[in-house]
């Protein structure tokens, strides 16, 4: 672990230790933030009595199905917008503006048409996701440089096997930071989702808690969803480093 | 020639979405979504209202004071992390996890903290806008090109007049950049807020028509909000394209 | 007085300089540069050769003051040299140093502006500068619409405005192409005689030190130190077309002797230097 990782442990441990104390001391009241240890204390008897068990699945599922399709789909969007340059120009102000426009305030009107189950939700999050592929995807064909494509001649390759050894490990990097953004996006779309309004979910189980005074397993599921979060966005940041090093860009 | 070409490109998917969107009403009905004309036609009945104008307002004051939040706290821990570099080097990984996380998971803690209260619509936006604006800034800080302090140097400029003359000017197009996305993300919080638990604004005024089942002013309320964010980056994009044309 | 003349007065000079650069965490100090001696006769043309990674640039920056020596003193017109870079030296970078924010025009004012010289001054200056660097078409533009060459030469106006009497160029035509560098150091030779000033030019190209300067520093693999100082022996007037003369031939062949041997170290050829 460097010196810099080392620190920012440190940082942290302080940062949560300090919160510890002022809860513990009554420097923060009880009924507004619980301290650290009970709320993992909380969250282990949680997990164990498996009685959330089945909303945090059905939370991770959707979130999951839904990074999957916008990856997929957006990679297929992608591919074909970048073959057809009009469109992709005709496109360039709605993808500029895409993300400056809160798309939640949509997400009532999709429990209109499609009623207050798992699909609005889902919806949420591929919509939110999906674009950021799709420019992820543009940015990384851009990024193909143009020589291979005639060394690939010389060697005689098809297009597919073009495609496939040459152009796809090119645009990779590019890709994967869409994935990344996927990720991150669809998260942050179908929890805020279940929060507002949801028959089930991990969401509308710490809503409820709330509702209901239950701090232990408000604080539980919150501690929950933030591990969760962090490791994956940190398992995914560790990935595109090692590779980015490997490739010779990025810093080490 | 080519750019009026381009302006009837995007005019037409304009309009393939309008089609769109009115072709989805008659699949599902106006009780799920209302066509775009008796839309247009509900704004110009209600956006004069002042039940609207009360509620646009409320969401205005939120947002003003949380976006003024997040500016300053933002420039001023991006600045502090991008001169200061070990805090840099540990705190740009914390940043970006609090950046990546969906923060409506903490909207109860502030809730508790401050009730309904437009503080806490205000602390909770801001806390959406404050990320963009450190992390872009303390990047455009970094990249400064170092030939820039050196050059700085030859010329004997004072540390102040290197301050203002040399490493402001070098950053201002990606701070511009990360205060229009913290502009968006501040939106973005002030009215998740207010969607989730509040008595007034724009996000109240969704959520209180889609349970009375009025769905046109759901859908109007949301167009209003639409077309404000995106001119308002439309705006802001210009600004910034400005700035880099020069870069 | 030619430019052979020994007993000119000095007007730089490193005395057993050398440069180590701390370790960054976990990492060894790098010893870049030294020890090195050189003395800079006022208004002479002086160049430095070697393989990249020498440590020329190194050089340069220490000689400017923007790099402190770790041993040996730096003076300059008989005053030690510390931590800041003093009046009287001009530093052309390898980089573009051209502020994209500002017009070709401001650009060059840029270090007029801040010391105070009356508005009229500054005008005459900055136009006379522009006119010499074949720019003063171009003043209203911004380098962002300019070729890296011409922006390489906003930098050397900006520089020239201050009037300095030591000009340190580090390999400022990088990036051009062979003919084009020929050229430019037509330029170099004009800037030189006009100015009056003593320049210092760091290089990787042999023909383009063997053909600018008086004397030429042949710099070692890193850490760099001089193997040999050639004295060329170029009347003031000269030009490109010496490129042609037997003694320029002469002169880059003495030049490659001391540095094959160099170039191939620091490319990794470790064993080829024995052939």
């Amino acid at each position: 672990m460097s010196r810099v990782g080392l620190l920012r442990l440190v940082v942290i441990a302080i940062a949560v230790g300090l919160l510890e104390l002022a809860c513990r001391t009554g420097l923060i009241d009880h009924r507004v933030v619980i301290p650290p240890s009970e709320m993992a204390d909380a969250l282990v008897r949680l997990l164990i009595s498996g009685e959330a068990n089945d909303q945090i699945a059905r939370t991770f599922g959707i979130v999951l199905a839904a990074v999957l399709i916008a990856v997929v789909l957006g990679f297929a969007f992608g591919v074909v917008i970048h073959a057809l340059p009009r469109l992709r120009q005709a496109l360039e102000p709605f993808f500029a503006t895409y993300y400056a426009v809160p798309i939640f305030i949509f997400y009532p009107v999709m429990i209109a048409i499609f009623g207050l189950s798992v699909v609005p939700i889902l919806l949420m999050g591929v919509a939110t996701a999906i674009v950021a592929m799709i420019i992820a995807t543009l940015n990384g064909l851009d990024r193909i440089p143009r020589v291979l494509g005639k060394v690939a001649r010389v060697h005689r390759m098809g297009a597919l096997s073009t495609a496939l050894l040459l152009k796809l490990p090119a645009a990779a990097p590019h890709l994967f930071t869409g994935v990344k953004l996927a990720v991150s996006y669809g998260f942050i779309a179908v929890i805020a989702s279940e929060f507002i309004l949801a028959p089930a979910g991990l969401g509308r189980v710490i809503s409820d808690a709330y509702s209901d005074f239950n701090n232990p397993r408000m604080y539980a599921l919150m501690l929950l969803l933030v591990v969760v979060a962090t490791v994956v966005n940190m398992l995914l940041h560790v990935f595109d480093q090692r590779w980015a090093e490997r490739r010779g860009i990025g810093k080490p | 020639m080519i750019a009026a070409r381009r302006a009837t490109d995007t005019l037409i998917i304009l309009l393939a979405i309008v089609l769109a969107w009115q072709g989805l009403h008659q699949v599902v009905g106006t009780t799920a979504l209302p066509g775009p004309v008796p839309t247009l036609a509900y704004l110009a009945k209600f956006v004069p209202t002042a039940r609207f104008a009360e509620n646009a307002w409320a969401t205005l004051v939120c947002f003003f004071y949380a976006l003024i939040l997040s500016y300053a706290i933002g420039l001023a821990l991006g600045v502090w992390m991008g001169i200061h570099r070990l805090s840099g080097a540990v705190g740009e990984p914390i940043l970006i996890s609090l950046y990546t996380l969906p923060k409506i998971t903490l909207y109860p803690v502030v809730l508790l903290i401050f009730g309904l209260s437009v503080s806490g619509r205000v602390t909770f936006g801001a806390m959406h806008g404050v990320l963009p604006v450190a992390i872009l800034t303390m990047n455009a800080i970094r990249n400064i090109p170092p030939v820039y302090l050196k050059a700085a140097r030859t010329l004997h400029l004072s540390r102040s007049q290197t301050i203002f003359t040399v490493l402001l000017p070098a950053t201002l197009p990606e701070v511009v950049a990360g205060l229009r996305i913290g502009f968006t993300l501040t939106l973005l919080g002030v009215l998740l807020a207010e969607m989730f638990a509040a008595k007034h604004g724009m996000g109240f005024l969704i959520i209180n028509a889609m349970q009375l089942l009025q769905t046109e002013e759901m859908i109007t309320v949301a167009v209003v909000l639409f077309a404000f964010a995106a001119a308002a980056n439309a705006l802001l994009l210009w600004g910034e394209h400005h700035l880099h044309r020069r870069v | 007085m030619t430019a052979q003349d020994p007993d000119r007065q000095v007007h730089a000079s490193l005395s057993g300089v050398t440069r180590v650069y701390p370790g960054a965490a976990g990492h060894q100090p790098v010893h870049a540069l030294g020890p090195v001696d050189l003395d800079l006769r006022r208004g002479e043309f002086f160049a430095v050769v070697g393989p990249s990674g020498c440590g020329k640039s190194t050089l340069l920056e220490v000689l400017a003051g923007l790099q402190p020596a770790t041993a040996g003193t730096v003076t300059f017109e008989g005053r030690p040299v510390t931590g800041e870079v003093p009046d009287g030296i001009g530093v052309v970078f390898q980089e573009d140093a051209s502020f994209p924010w500002l017009t070709v025009w401001d650009n060059t004012a840029f270090g007029l502006r801040r010391n105070g010289l009356p508005d009229t001054e500054v005008r005459r200056r900055v136009d006379d500068a522009l006119a010499f660097m074949g720019l003063k078409d171009f003043a209203r533009a911004y380098p962002a619409q300019l070729s890296g060459g011409m922006r390489q030469r906003v930098c050397i106006a900006r520089t020239l405005v201050l009037q300095p009497r030591l000009i340190l160029l580090d390999e400022p035509f990088g990036a051009l192409d062979a003919q084009t560098r020929l050229l430019m150091g037509d330029e170099v030779l004009r800037l030189w005689r006009r100015t009056g000033a003593t320049v210092l030019l760091i290089t990787h190209a042999l023909d383009e030190a063997a053909m600018l300067s008086d004397r030429v520093g042949a710099m070692s693999a890193r850490p760099g130190r001089f193997l040999d100082i050639v004295e060329t022996g170029w009347p003031r007037e000269r030009d490109s077309t010496i490129v042609g003369e037997a003694r320029f031939g002469e002169i880059t062949g003495r030049l490659w002797d001391n540095l094959r041997g160099e170039s191939m170290k620091s490319l990794g050829y470790a064993g080829m230097a024995a052939e």
